[in-house]
């Protein structure tokens, strides 16, 4: 990208990136348990913030975008805006079986999914629902494949 | 007022060389301390740096609905009031200021609240809009019992100088005078009995909501620094006598300063956030009962001395 991004500067960024990933939750059309397993991540027995990792409020604060559910057609809008207001380099996990082949949902009419027709997807977790322990290790190789992320092109042309 | 030591005030001591670490410090410690109050290991100290260095790294997406140079410019003033406030708190003996500092430091000190009232507004997102209301309403309520808690400070003291107020304030006013300025301290931190304006997850992320990649670290920093000043001014206050030895008293004003964390923090770990009426109800009847308390006790040491 730039200057900036090269040499020790790039390493510090990359080590910031591996410390400080922020999530956003976008729940399309989840039945809730993924999202119960995602914030169970949060609690005191799994502590996911001991990793710099925060569930945050706005997708503008994110690097990481947590998706749960088939995406109904009704969330499908929604979710493109929310993953183009996430400044880049960015990474999207799929949590659940859901969002990676529709599940039970498969075939619906009122069903868009899976994700990955929508936007591109990093890291499947599967699982119905995942444990919060594949959750956190979902998350970690994306926090991998963030760190690395190196130009706005590569993001565009991914 | 001595242009080199103000320009050591401003960079070095409390400035900008000693007020980013620390700031850093006393937010990892936040983080980390509430993390340990809810049985959780917490994050290490060093977050808040590398939070900052992530988010200035980002590739910010445009927002086009709003004014850039507006969006731009609040968080560049809180940053840059914030270390205005620094410089003009009094830590060492015989440090001359200006008279009518006192003022300058109030409305320094009030800047990044004002900023993300107007920034939450100019973002133009309903979140932002939401935030900024509340913020405005709980930063009117907290400043009623500052501001007259302050006034008493300054009338017992006959000064409205900084540093002979630190000093020279009888403990009579300063007590109550301290109670009422520590009482809306949460407030000014926006920490959690009375974190209305930047509710998570309640209102997104309040006025902040629309601010991404840069612009989010400067909030961040204004944040930082924010603890610093606050924690430090108060610091100034708790402290009456200088030593008139420079590390000394260095020492002295660090340590009261990083003693309010763990008790704000416990604070806020342990009180759930407050709806924006009992907010405004607590501040307006107990803050001003206190504040009221220091001004009868200013008005009795001014007349009573004569």
């Amino acid at each position: 990208m730039s200057a900036l991004e090269r040499g020790l500067f790039f390493r510090l960024i990359e080590r910031a990136r591996r410390r400080s990933a922020w999530l956003f939750h976008f729940n399309a059309g989840s039945c809730n348990g993924c999202d119960i397993e995602l914030v169970a991540c949060l609690t005191p027995r799994y502590d996911v913030e001991q990793l710099g990792i925060r569930l945050e409020g706005s997708p503008r604060h994110a690097d990481v975008l947590c998706v749960s559910g088939p995406v109904t057609r009704t969330t499908r809008a929604a979710l493109e805006t929310i993953y183009s207001q996430l400044p880049g380099p960015k990474v999207v996990v799929a949590i659940g079986s859901c969002p990676a082949t529709c599940n039970v949902f498969a075939g619906s009419p009122v069903i868009d999914g899976p994700l990955d027709r929508i936007i591109p997807v990093d890291i499947y977790v599967p699982g119905c629902p995942p444990r919060p322990h594949s959750i956190i290790a979902g998350i970690a190789r994306a926090i991998d494949l963030l760190a690395g992320r190196r130009s706005t092109v590569v993001e565009a042309g991914r | 007022m001595n242009p080199l030591r103000s320009l050591l005030a401003l960079l070095v001591f409390p400035g900008l060389l000693y007020a980013l670490p620390m700031g850093w410090l006393m937010l990892g410690m936040e983080r980390k301390l509430r993390a340990r109050f809810q049985g959780r290991i917490g994050p290490p100290l060093s977050q808040p740096f590398y939070d900052v260095v992530k988010l200035l790294a980002k590739w910010p997406v445009p927002r086009v609905v709003a004014d850039r140079g507006l969006l731009i410019g609040l968080p560049l003033l809180a940053v840059g009031s914030m270390m205005g406030a620094l410089t003009l708190i009094p830590v060492f003996a015989g440090e001359s200021g200006f008279p009518g500092d006192l003022i300058l430091l109030v409305g320094l000190l009030e800047m990044p609240a004002l900023c993300m009232i107007l920034a939450g507004y100019a973002s133009r997102s309903i979140y932002g809009e939401v935030g900024a209301t509340r913020e405005a309403i709980v930063s009117i309520a907290s400043n009623v019992p500052v501001l007259a808690a302050l006034v008493a400070l300054a009338t017992a003291a006959k000064s409205m100088h900084l540093s002979e107020i630190a000093v020279a304030a009888p403990w009579t006013v300063r007590i109550p005078a301290l109670l009422a300025i520590v009482f809306c301290l949460p407030v000014k931190l926006r920490l959690n009995p009375f974190s209305l304006a930047n509710a998570e997850q309640e209102l997104l992320a309040g006025p902040l909501t629309e601010f991404d990649g840069p612009l989010l670290a400067l909030w961040e920093l204004a944040h930082a620094l924010e603890w610093v000043a606050l924690t430090g001014f108060v610091a100034t206050l708790l402290f009456p006598t200088r030593s008139g030895l420079w590390f000394v008293d260095a020492l002295v004003f660090v340590l009261l300063s990083l003693v309010q964390v763990p008790l704000l923090t416990l604070l806020a770990s342990a009180t759930a956030r407050l709806k924006i009426a009992q907010a405004t109800r607590l501040l307006w009847r107990w803050g001003s009962a206190i504040a009221a308390v220091a001004l009868a006790a200013a008005l009795l040491v001014r007349h009573g001395g004569h």
